[in-house]
């Protein structure tokens, strides 16, 4: 009834009926083709640029980025981080297959599960879908094996991204989710959440001054696989 | 509905300005927001460019709301969510209330959302039993003094350092009374405390949206806490409100807005946290609602549409207009009486409470052209301040005195020479009387006008005058 109410006040306001069929059609055009507005240059850089500006965006932000050279060496980045910080060796891993099949064994110190992110947990470890260069942003879809939890919940929050999955745009990254997903629910690319993270948590509403650690995670620390020869710096 | 006190404006904004607390607050906060707003502006070299194609985006959704609103909403049923449409505040509440009753829910946790405020809906809740839980760190200090925002992305504009120490040991008695707060990151740590409980244990979360995507029926929030995904992960139960105007069509128009919105309000070059929800947890998910509502509000906004007031439903609530104004950096936000301050607020507040009891908002202007000139979707604010200004002289609202002295104008007005004569006769007797000072705090006749103003004395001649002799000069 209020939806009826609210459309026809809308439609008077306009001065017309329900959109005629050729107008309609076109923002159906519209909507299908979901055009591209004016994208900003600084993203548009050869692929070690683009990296670059990612990792440079991230520490602006105040996120930290570990880069490391091949999949088996990611135990112990995670490791070594979590020392360096004096944080538990304990974590919350996604059950992502690219994370879970990793050879933990070489670092027996370790202790985690596979699951969602549980109030108790201080570290958690995301698997990154793509990175944004434009602002350093991390894009983190739900699903299965990316529990939402995990980007939130713990004091810590690490992501696993590799150097391939790095984008200049936001509008890459959404391209990337529109191919590669399909949701179990509705046969299209949208998941239940998308996450945009940039740094981590804070808040300014102390006297607008800036403090870090709101309610997200206080350290976001990225561990950046270069797997992409083209991305990596000039030797 | 949240009582209105626009009526009383002036009394508000006299009381503002002797406010030695809030003038402290209003001091402090001010310049760091134009400063790091034209900061970011200035490492993007297309934000002006940006800001035409977020007004078209927004003129061309609007020109085709119902459309998109419609869409919108098949695709957040398609995703399983249910989609409440509220013509007024009391269906909105009613709605609410109803999804909660039927979630069994005590306590729900609150994301920021100032649709929220504009419906009263803490109150209602309240009064029938559950609890509000505003998780916003600046939302909850002002939920724990009973006020009500001051400002629409920094709640607690108003307030200092010392008041949030003071509310804290007031309110959190279960702590040690003689704690220290040496940073104000242990206010902030304490409030993350405080308010973990709160998430884990509530059964609904309620959150705004700051935009609604007609292409994929998803609604988006931006936050910098993480507290808006806190709120709308954990419980059972998600809640979106959102007005109508909030609808765009596609992540890409969404992804231009966004470029524009952390920039203009916080001067971030993108909020920490944007997240864009689309129905309830899918088969297979760990986490997430297991129900996904949206409360669409319309509340006397489809009557704004083919007015000369529409374009202010391209507004993304980034509050770069307030932070700009002159009479908000004096007055602060509550002065303003309703719950929107600043600019935006005294074009929106006519147009949702009536000009009758919000005529003083857009008389509150100096006409400067601030607000517009940094409105990321170009609003004309001051234009539209007119239109209301013109509509409240229409219907008889403007008083006696006001009238009197406008109709005193124009006679002058539509005679030149006269017009002429008259200002300057009174350039010359204000230069006598202003002789060796800068403004006049106060001026015979017109007490009322220099209660709340200064006048600067003039410099030189009329315009005409020194117009006139510019041309001889060329």
């Amino acid at each position: 009834m209020s939806r009826q109410a609210i459309l026809s006040a809308i439609r008077r306001g306009l001065k017309r009926g329900p959109l005629p069929a050729d107008q309609r059609a076109m923002i159906e055009g519209r909507l299908a083709t979901h055009p591209r507005h004016l994208i900003p240059a600084r993203s548009r850089l050869p692929r070690p640029g683009q990296v670059a500006l990612f990792i440079r965006n991230v520490e602006k932000e105040f996120g930290t980025v570990a880069r490391v050279a091949a999949a088996q060496d990611i135990p112990a980045a995670i490791a070594d981080y979590l020392a360096a910080q004096n944080l538990p060796s304990r974590f919350a891993l996604a059950p992502h297959p690219e994370l879970t099949g990793l050879p933990w064994s070489s670092r027996p110190m370790l202790e985690f599960e596979a699951r969602r992110a549980e109030a108790t947990d201080a570290v958690a470890v995301q698997h990154g879908f793509a990175g944004i260069a434009e602002t350093g942003t991390l894009m983190l879809p739900s699903d299965p094996a990316r529990p939402t939890t995990l980007n939130i919940l713990a004091d810590t929050g690490i992501v696993v991204l590799r150097a391939s999955r790095i984008v200049g745009a936001y509008e890459d990254a959404w391209d990337w989710l529109r191919a590669e997903r399909t949701d179990p629910l509705t046969g299209g690319f949208v998941p239940r959440n998308v996450m945009f993270v940039t740094g981590p948590s804070r808040s300014a509403d102390i006297e607008q001054t800036l403090e870090l650690g709101a309610h997200g995670p206080r350290r976001l620390h990225i561990i950046l696989l270069d797997d992409d020869p083209a991305a990596l710096p000039a030797a | 509905m949240v009582k209105i006190t626009s009526p009383a404006f002036k009394r508000n904004a006299a009381r503002a300005l002797g406010d030695a607390g809030l003038q402290k607050a209003l001091g402090k906060a001010k310049g760091a927001f134009l400063q790091r707003r034209a900061e970011a502006v200035a490492r993007l070299p297309e934000f002006e460019a940006l800001r035409d194609v977020g007004r078209d985006i927004k003129n061309h959704t609007l020109a085709n709301l119902d459309v998109y609103l419609e869409t919108y909403a098949a695709n957040v049923e398609r995703a399983g969510g249910t989609v409440h449409w509220c013509s007024t505040a009391e269906e909105a509440r009613a709605a609410v209330l109803e999804i909660c009753r039927r979630a069994g829910a005590r306590t729900v946790t609150k994301g920021k959302s100032m649709i929220s405020e504009e419906i009263a809906l803490n109150d209602h809740l309240e009064r029938h039993g559950i609890a509000p839980v505003e998780t916003d760190l600046g939302e909850y200090i002002i939920q724990l003094r009973g006020e009500h925002p001051s400002h629409i992305i920094a709640p607690a504009f108003h307030l200092n350092r010392e008041d949030w120490e003071a509310d804290f040991r007031r309110m959190h008695t279960d702590l040690p009374a003689d704690r220290v707060f040496h940073e104000r990151r242990d206010i902030l740590a304490e409030a993350r405390t405080k308010l973990r409980e709160r998430f884990l244990a509530a059964d609904v979360g309620i959150t705004g949206a700051n935009f609604l995507i007609a292409e994929t029926g998803s609604s988006v929030i931006v936050t910098n806490e993480g507290n808006g995904d806190l709120t709308q992960t954990l419980p059972r139960v998600h809640i979106a409100l959102a007005s109508i105007e909030k609808v765009v069509p596609t992540l890409e128009d969404t992804c231009t807005l966004l470029r524009l919105l952390a920039r203009s309000a916080t001067g971030q070059d993108f909020s920490v946290y944007t997240t864009f929800s689309t129905g309830a947890r899918r088969p297979g998910d760990l986490d997430g609602p297991e129900e996904y509502h949206v409360v669409l509000i319309d509340n006397g906004r489809s009557n704004m549409i083919g007015t000369e007031f529409q374009e202010m439903l391209r507004c993304i609530r980034c509050a770069a207009c307030m932070n700009h104004c002159p009479v908000y950096g004096v007055t602060g936000g509550h002065a303003y009486g309703w719950v929107y301050p600043g600019p935006m607020g005294s074009v929106l507040t006519p147009s949702l409470v009536g000009v009758d009891k919000a005529g003083h908002l857009p008389n509150a202007s100096t006409f400067c052209g601030k607000c517009e000139s940094v409105c990321p979707v170009k609003i004309p604010l001051p234009k539209m301040m007119r239109h209301w200004r013109e509509r409240e002289f229409e219907r008889h609202l403007t008083p006696a005195a006001a009238r009197r002295n406008l109709g005193l104008w124009a006679w002058f007005a539509k005679r030149p020479g006269m017009y002429r004569l008259a200002t300057r006769a009174a350039v010359g007797a204000l230069r006598l009387l202003g002789r060796g000072r800068g403004a006049f705090r106060s001026l015979p006749l017109a007490g009322g006008w220099t209660a709340g103003r200064d006048l600067p004395v003039p410099e030189g001649g009329t315009f005409m005058a020194r117009y006139a002799k510019m041309q001889r000069g060329r």
